[in-house]
């Protein structure tokens, strides 16, 4: 196949980037997206141009490294997909790709298609988690979870942090990813105690970086994990209700 | 000169070692801790689970990672699930069975005292991630689920469906974040380490460079704990992730720390076969799809036709005709040495002849193929998406690939390495696995190193350093360490040669592959010994590193693990050579039974080969630590 890229290339975060034009060209069906990008980066530099910098590790759809907007969608065309997962059949000889990072104001370029995505680890450690020291745990199945629960639980913590719904946001809104690692712990019964204080410690650390949602819905679209819409709607939820929950826990002090 | 090695497994019964050592170490009391300062890097199980775990004690810890966040670290790809002695199943598993399986697994090259220990935690690993939130698969009762692993004849893999490793890691960077909330962890991301520093022998920091701005900094501590995995990736075609490197662990090997058994690696059955030369990596299809999937090849010699053509009375199910009591489930070593036997003699299937099939159609009608969605569901769609053929209907293709590194840096049984204060965790250690590690086993591992063994033998070491500070950054040997590591980066940056850092990669891992894979024998590992020096020259004098050390160059990164990856090869082919016998993952072509099966020689090579470093392109010393087995009786391995 032969492609014709357009790549975002900027060298530091405080640069103005622009598109370069990069033929591809000899590329197999059978190649992932980003084994096209391994092949383009040895000409470049057999060129002596730099290779372009791209976040990439697993190469498995789990690390969540890999952060392409590919011709206007994150993680390109194919539905529930990561970009390290996408192979060139899916797109057709002679056909043109724009190639840019994820688009946010929290997630600033660090260098061509590389953002910096710390902001999620801000939200996870202000109520990401479930105190639970080492060694304090008893045995674990006198937990009892319903199934149910156990597999709702597992399908929002099926996210895997990459920014695709962030990316795919009008608004920059980080409401998905969020909705996700809530609803994770909050429909656990471990997750009980600290269920309404960690909705509100994590929306209010999210609403520092992100932009609002506004139910576009585009983040479902694009997560590579289809973590689904109805998790923000669980996380309003509780939202709404912790407003109450905490008071009363607080014995009526706030 | 490092004097004889003393692994320190305690006396007594071995049911009561581990309790007993930790009533026999020094401790640090509460308000002492905040007093010492301990740098972990890597974020995967065993760095996230100790520093989190460290954090709470009440040690100020700084962790290091090069990822961008902690939650990248290759922990997360692990499937299928993790091994734990709980009897859930009632079918007469326990820790004893745990532990002998484990060391039976090992193909006897493990130490007892350790793999017991491992057997042991591991009960309460799963206690401990439950209380997280880790979503287990889970029963209808609301009881947790099980499912079955190679070399076990009992259920005990929990799992979380394919995802395991993700949600066990989830589970420790959770920990972790809150302990940076609290700030009892310092987090430092994209840092990578590229020196261990020392100071009279002990360990006292190391040298980071920040991969956004080049940076070169020291960092000091009373301890230093490295959790930065294997080093699969030295075939540069792996299961590894793509940046998975020896770097830390070598350069600590330079500075004084031994290397054991680094012959040891995992070659891994179920992997999707190679298809084409601009490959990057090979995909793992976790081992779990063993208990429903039937492993076969055509009986004839390059049959040609499609699978559904191919009667029943025609296929070989060769795993379970040689392996009559486990069948599909015989270990990692032997599965894989099977499939290759299959493709070598002609019998391979797929576009390149180079696979076999995991077939699931049984399961798939004696369940349906909602169940079967169920448990490999992830899988199968991630299956799909690399090769286009859909498991439900076509059996899937596979073949053996490199998957986890048995050997690493040695330690004792408090993980301490033989340079003091320096501890070693996880994959990168070489302690519990022998010659094969078990599936389901490396998450057990990880997670017992970073959650309870460290932090409950840390103390012995850290209690005399009582009111001493951490030798300052500024100190000469620091500086030095600083220095070497700005002239390696400029002699990158400054070859400007005609080839890329990938081109030597894959060079190196050709040799690997093809002379110390999955069979070697003394002409091919002599071959290779012989090859990498020159490669290695080669790279030092043709490398192509272009842009700028000041800002994010992800080749400058490459290029230095893989200078690294050229200097380890060689020790890995040593330590192969050496070693004339065949065990586990390690299988030598001049010693095998007459049924192709690895035959040991307990009396000559029952020991851990740890290695000094004695500069670059100098043979190492070899030092030897004999095994003993009190408990577990030594026995030509049998799966049948």
């Amino acid at each position: 196949m032969d492609l014709k890229l357009r790549v975002w290339r900027q060298v530091g975060p405080s640069d103005t980037g622009a598109f370069e034009a990069i033929d591809a060209t000899g590329i197999s069906p059978e190649m992932s997206f980003l084994e096209m990008f391994d092949v383009i980066n040895d000409r470049l530099v057999a060129e002596g141009r730099e290779a372009i910098a791209f976040d990439h590790d697993c190469r498995e759809g789990i690390c969540g490294s890999c952060s392409m907007m590919i011709n206007g969608r994150a993680h390109g065309p194919e539905v529930g997909t990561a970009t390290c997962q996408l192979h060139m059949r899916k797109f057709r000889d002679g056909d043109e790709i724009t190639v840019e990072p994820w688009r946010a104001r929290a997630f600033p370029i660090i260098r061509d298609l590389v953002v910096d995505r710390s902001a999620f680890d801000r939200i996870v450690e202000t109520g990401g988690f479930i105190t639970a020291p080492t060694g304090s745990a008893r045995d674990a199945n006198e937990i009892l979870v319903p199934k149910e629960a156990a597999d709702l639980a597992m399908d929002a913590a099926a996210c895997i942090g990459c920014g695709a719904c962030v990316a795919a946001c009008p608004n920059g809104a980080a409401q998905l990813f969020t909705a996700a690692k809530v609803s994770h712990l909050g429909v656990l019964p471990q997750g009980q105690p600290e269920r309404y204080a960690r909705v509100v410690n994590m929306v209010e650390t999210m609403e520092q970086y992100f932009g609002s949602c506004t139910n576009h819905g585009e983040c479902e679209k694009a997560c590579p994990k289809e973590i689904s819409i109805d998790f923000i709607a669980l996380l309003n939820r509780d939202y709404v209700k912790a407003q109450f929950k905490n008071r009363s826990l607080a014995g009526q002090k706030r | 000169m490092i004097g004889s090695l003393d692994a320190k497994i305690p006396a007594g019964p071995i049911e009561q070692k581990w309790d007993q050592h930790k009533f026999d170490v020094k401790l640090v009391n509460p308000a002492n801790k905040r007093r010492y300062h301990i740098i972990v890097v890597g974020s995967g199980l065993a760095g996230a689970s100790a520093a989190a775990t460290l954090g709470e004690l009440g040690y100020r810890v700084t962790l290091f990672t090069f990822h961008d966040s902690p939650r990248r670290a290759h922990s997360i790809a692990a499937q299928g699930g993790i091994n734990a002695a709980k009897n859930y199943r009632n079918d007469g598993d326990s820790v004893y069975r745990l532990f002998y399986d484990t060391v039976k697994g090992g193909d006897y090259r493990a130490r007892e005292g350790n793999v017991y220990r491992l057997a042991q935690l591991s009960v309460d690993i799963i206690d401990q991630c439950v209380a997280q939130g880790v979503p287990f698969a889970r029963e209808y009762g609301g009881l947790l689920d099980n499912r079955s692993f190679g070399g076990a004849q009992v259920s005990r893999t929990f799992y979380a469906r394919g995802q395991t490793g993700q949600q066990l890691l989830l589970g420790a960077y959770s920990a972790l974040m809150h302990q940076v909330q609290l700030g009892n962890v310092e987090l430092n991301p994209r840092s990578e380490m590229l020196d261990l520093v020392t100071h009279d022998g002990r360990a006292a920091g190391i040298v980071v460079r920040n991969l956004i701005t080049g940076a070169i900094t020291s960092h000091s501590a009373h301890a230093v704990v490295l959790a930065t995995g294997g080093y699969g990736n030295v075939f540069y075609l792996s299961t590894n992730a793509k940046a998975s490197n020896v770097t830390a662990a070598w350069r600590a090997h330079k500075k004084g720390a031994l290397f054991a058994n680094p012959c040891y690696t995992q070659i891994h059955p179920t992997c999707i076969p190679r298809s084409d030369d601009f490959q990057s990596k090979l995909t793992l299809m976790s081992e779990s799809l063993r208990n429903d999937g039937r492993v076969w090849v055509p009986a004839k010699m390059a049959d040609g036709r499609s699978p559904d053509q191919i009667p029943e009375s025609e296929r070989d199910y060769f795993l379970e005709r040689r392996y009559p009591t486990f069948g599909n489930l015989v270990p990692r070593d032997v599965a894989s040495r099977a499939a290759k036997h299959e493709v070598d003699a002609g019998r391979g299937v797929g576009p390149k002849q180079n696979g076999v099939y995991l077939d699931l159609a049984d399961s798939i009608e004696r369940f349906g193929k909602d169940v079967i969605e169920e448990r490999y569901g992830n899988l199968i769609e991630m299956y799909e998406r690399i090769t286009d053929e859909d498991p439900y209907k076509v059996p899937m293709r596979i073949y053996p690939a490199v998957h986890y590194a048995m050997g690493g840096l040695w330690v004792d049984y408090n993980l301490m390495s033989n340079v003091p204060g320096l501890y070693v965790l996880g994959e990168a250690n070489f302690s519990d696995h022998g010659a094969n590690r078990l599936g389901a086993s490396a998450l057990m591992q990880g997670l017992a190193d970073g959650y309870y063994v460290l932090p409950a033998t840390i103390s012995d070491y850290l209690a005399p350093l009582l009111g001493t500070q951490p030798v300052p950054v500024d100190d000469p040997v620091f500086r030095d360490a600083e220095a070497g590591v700005h002239d390696q980066v400029r002699r990158l940056m400054s070859t400007n040669g005609s080839q890329s850092v990938d081109h030597f990669h894959r060079q190196l891992g050709d040799i690997l592959w093809d002379n110390c894979g999955m069979a070697r024998s003394r002409e091919s590992l002599e071959k290779a010994i012989s090859d990498i020096p020159a490669l290695r020259e080669e790279f030092w004098a043709d490398v192509r590193v272009l842009g700028d050390h000041e800002t994010l160059n992800q080749s400058l990164e490459k290029a230095g693990r893989v200078a690294d990856f050229l200097e380890f090869g060689e020790l890995l082919c040593i330590d192969a050579l050496n070693r004339e016998e065949s065990c586990g993952g390690h299988f030598r072509l001049e010693h095998q039974t007459d049924e192709g099966e690895a035959l040991r020689d307990d009396d000559n090579f029952s020991y851990v080969a740890a290695w000094e470093f004695d500069g670059v392109g100098n043979a190492p010393t070899l030092h030897k630590e004999p095994l003993e087995f009190e408990y577990v009786h030594l026995a030509q391995r049998s799966y049948k």
